[in-house]
């Protein structure tokens, strides 16, 4: 357990003695975030369904090895937001994404993309747990063999070490070849958490990983991405505002201004909640809007 | 009282079709087991069929059947993967191609019998033959097979689709692994109908695989089909309404089978590779 809390927590103190159910592996992180550096640039980004914008001109850097958790109300454009950045936009016919994201020296709006190698760079975590129809060993396995992985040690070493750093190796090891569906919500989520982390990204997108768990497995998976923090990027969609208190080192707040998704305001986490700058960011955090 | 009323209507009408079956199924079974021995199934037919038995039938309906599946089961699950994966929603060739499929499943057997024979016996060259004849069927049971297959993979879960390419997956391996196994007991519901209306067919077969009654030596030999044997025997040949049954018999057991086959097959090839729960 050497990672270190990130230094502003003040709420974080008495969370420390929370019995939790389920002990964590030992991920190596990397130092949490202090200094600024820009994983993805994002500049005038928006995004329309047939020709419908939902999220207009964003422009925001997400830091390197931070956590960056994106608020707001449903309907704002948030998880268009997140889908733009591993081009799952892609998916729909109707989607179009203006603007420009900047990963390391490519374009991802624009530039000819290799999207199966981006998205191996970029997880993503869904908000209902997805793990495949298939054995726990399998879920993890297929994407390695899938991304050339023809060493069969090699898997297992990776898979193995993928399992242990989301909590998951000792709840499974002995049933590996049973299917993935028979685990519990929460165990599901964090099989999909291992599945993105045995890829070994740099960035994870989270779009509500909590939402569909029960409180304790939301709790583990909380911790979980608090783990996470210094060695991945990580973004995070949240309707949880204390949850994105707690974990996150920086927030976006999303608003619907005329039917169309827009950044109201962006900063560190903390001073977003404790010092908005804009009146609709502290009408949304302190409940009397959204 | 009105659910009591609206309950004894659905009883009375689930009795009614369960009776009508099994009527049918009994008056086959009744008089065509006196008739089923194993030299009935390993002899060749004596006097149109009156005596003997009906060895060169069943292995030309096999053969036939052989030819339909084994065309129309990859033909059939490519066209179900491209309208159900890879066309984009309102796209006009695809519409046209699903409502082209809507309605050759309609068609009446005839009319592909008649296509058959023009296309593949003369246009081809193929001549009456169980080539052509289990051409035809597959051309018939294709448009069933397919809208099958689409929708059993339509109802797989989005968010496996969605999973597999955010992990950076290739389409082709999110079908493969993932997408067609979790199909399974669609693409077997539609193997079932279509090995089911393939083994019954009769007017599609006349025209193609034609009358034959002899042993069939190879693919382009003409050969008789169990359902044509059937309708000849108990509407041209008098005094061979037992062997009529029999054959109705062992077509009826036949097609049980090929269901279990084809269950079991299926099952082997993709439904190992997945797991429910």
């Amino acid at each position: 357990m050497t990672q270190k809390q990130p230094p502003y927590k003040a709420d974080k103190d008495n969370q420390d003695e929370r019995a939790i159910p389920y002990t964590l592996g030992n991920l190596e992180a990397g130092e949490p975030c202090c200094i600024p550096k820009a994983h993805l640039q994002v500049q005038n980004l928006s995004v329309s369904y047939n020709n419908i914008t939902v999220l207009d001109d964003v422009s925001l850097d997400i830091h390197k090895g931070c956590i960056t958790a994106l608020i707001g109300p449903s309907g704002c454009g948030k998880t268009s937001f997140l889908s733009a950045l591993n081009k799952l936009t892609d998916l729909t016919a109707s989607a179009e994404v203006k603007g420009s994201i900047l990963f390391d020296t490519q374009n991802l709006v624009s530039d000819k993309i290799d999207v199966m190698a981006l998205r191996r760079r970029i997880g993503m975590i869904f908000q209902q747990p997805n793990p495949f129809p298939l054995s726990i060993w399998r879920n993890l396995d297929l994407p390695l063999r899938e991304h050339g992985f023809r060493n069969k040690s090699v898997r297992r070493k990776k898979i193995e070490k993928s399992l242990q750093d989301v909590g998951l190796w000792d709840e499974v090891k002995d049933r590996l070849q049973d299917s993935a569906l028979a685990l519990s919500g929460g165990q599901q989520q964090r099989l999909c958490i291992a599945r993105a982390l045995v890829l070994e990204p740099e960035i994870l997108l989270m779009d509500e990983p909590c939402s569909a768990l029960d409180p304790i497995s939301s709790c583990v998976v909380e911790e979980l991405i608090l783990r996470l923090q210094g060695k991945y990027t990580v973004i995070i969609v949240t309707h949880n505002l204390a949850q994105a208190r707690r974990i996150a080192n920086y927030a976006a707040f999303f608003w619907m201004k005329e039917r169309v998704g827009k950044l109201i305001e962006f900063g560190q986490c903390q001073h977003l909640f404790e010092t908005p700058k804009d009146d609709l960011t502290a009408a949304y955090i302190s409940g009397a809007k959204g | 009282m009105a659910d009591q009323i609206f309950k004894a209507v659905i009883l009375a009408c689930t009795a009614f079709i369960g009776l009508v079956f099994l009527w049918i199924l009994g008056e086959v079974v009744v008089k065509g087991i006196s008739h089923l021995s194993f030299s009935f199934l390993f002899d060749a037919p004596v006097n149109s069929g009156r005596a003997g038995g009906i060895a060169p039938i069943l292995v030309s309906t096999l053969m036939i059947i052989i030819v339909a599946v084994s065309v129309s089961v990859p033909l059939g699950l490519g066209v179900a993967v491209w309208l159900s994966e890879f066309t984009k929603q309102g796209q006009k060739f695809a519409t046209s191609t699903r409502l082209t499929l809507d309605v050759l499943a309609g068609i009446p057997s005839i009319v592909y019998g008649l296509f058959g024979n023009a296309f593949f016996c003369i246009y081809l060259g193929l001549g009456f033959s169980i080539l052509s004849g289990g051409l035809t069927l597959a051309c018939m049971i294709l448009p069933i097979f397919i809208r099958t297959c689409e929708m059993g993979l339509r109802t797989v879960n989005d968010s496996w689709r969605k999973g597999a390419l955010a992990l950076g997956m290739t389409r082709t391996a999110a079908i493969w692994h993932i997408l067609l196994p979790s199909a399974t007991p669609a693409i077997i519901a539609g193997l079932v109908l279509g090995i089911g209306r393939a083994t019954a067919e009769t007017a599609a077969l006349i025209f193609t695989s034609g009358y034959v009654d002899r042993m069939p030596e190879s693919f382009m030999d003409s050969g008789r089909a169990l359902a044509v044997h059937i309708y000849d025997l108990s509407m041209n040949v008098t005094g061979g309404d037992h062997a009529a049954y029999a054959t109705a018999l062992t077509l009826i057991i036949l097609i049980v089978f090929f269901n279990i086959m084809a269950q079991f097959m299926m099952d082997q090839w993709l439904g190992r590779k997945v797991l429910s729960s």
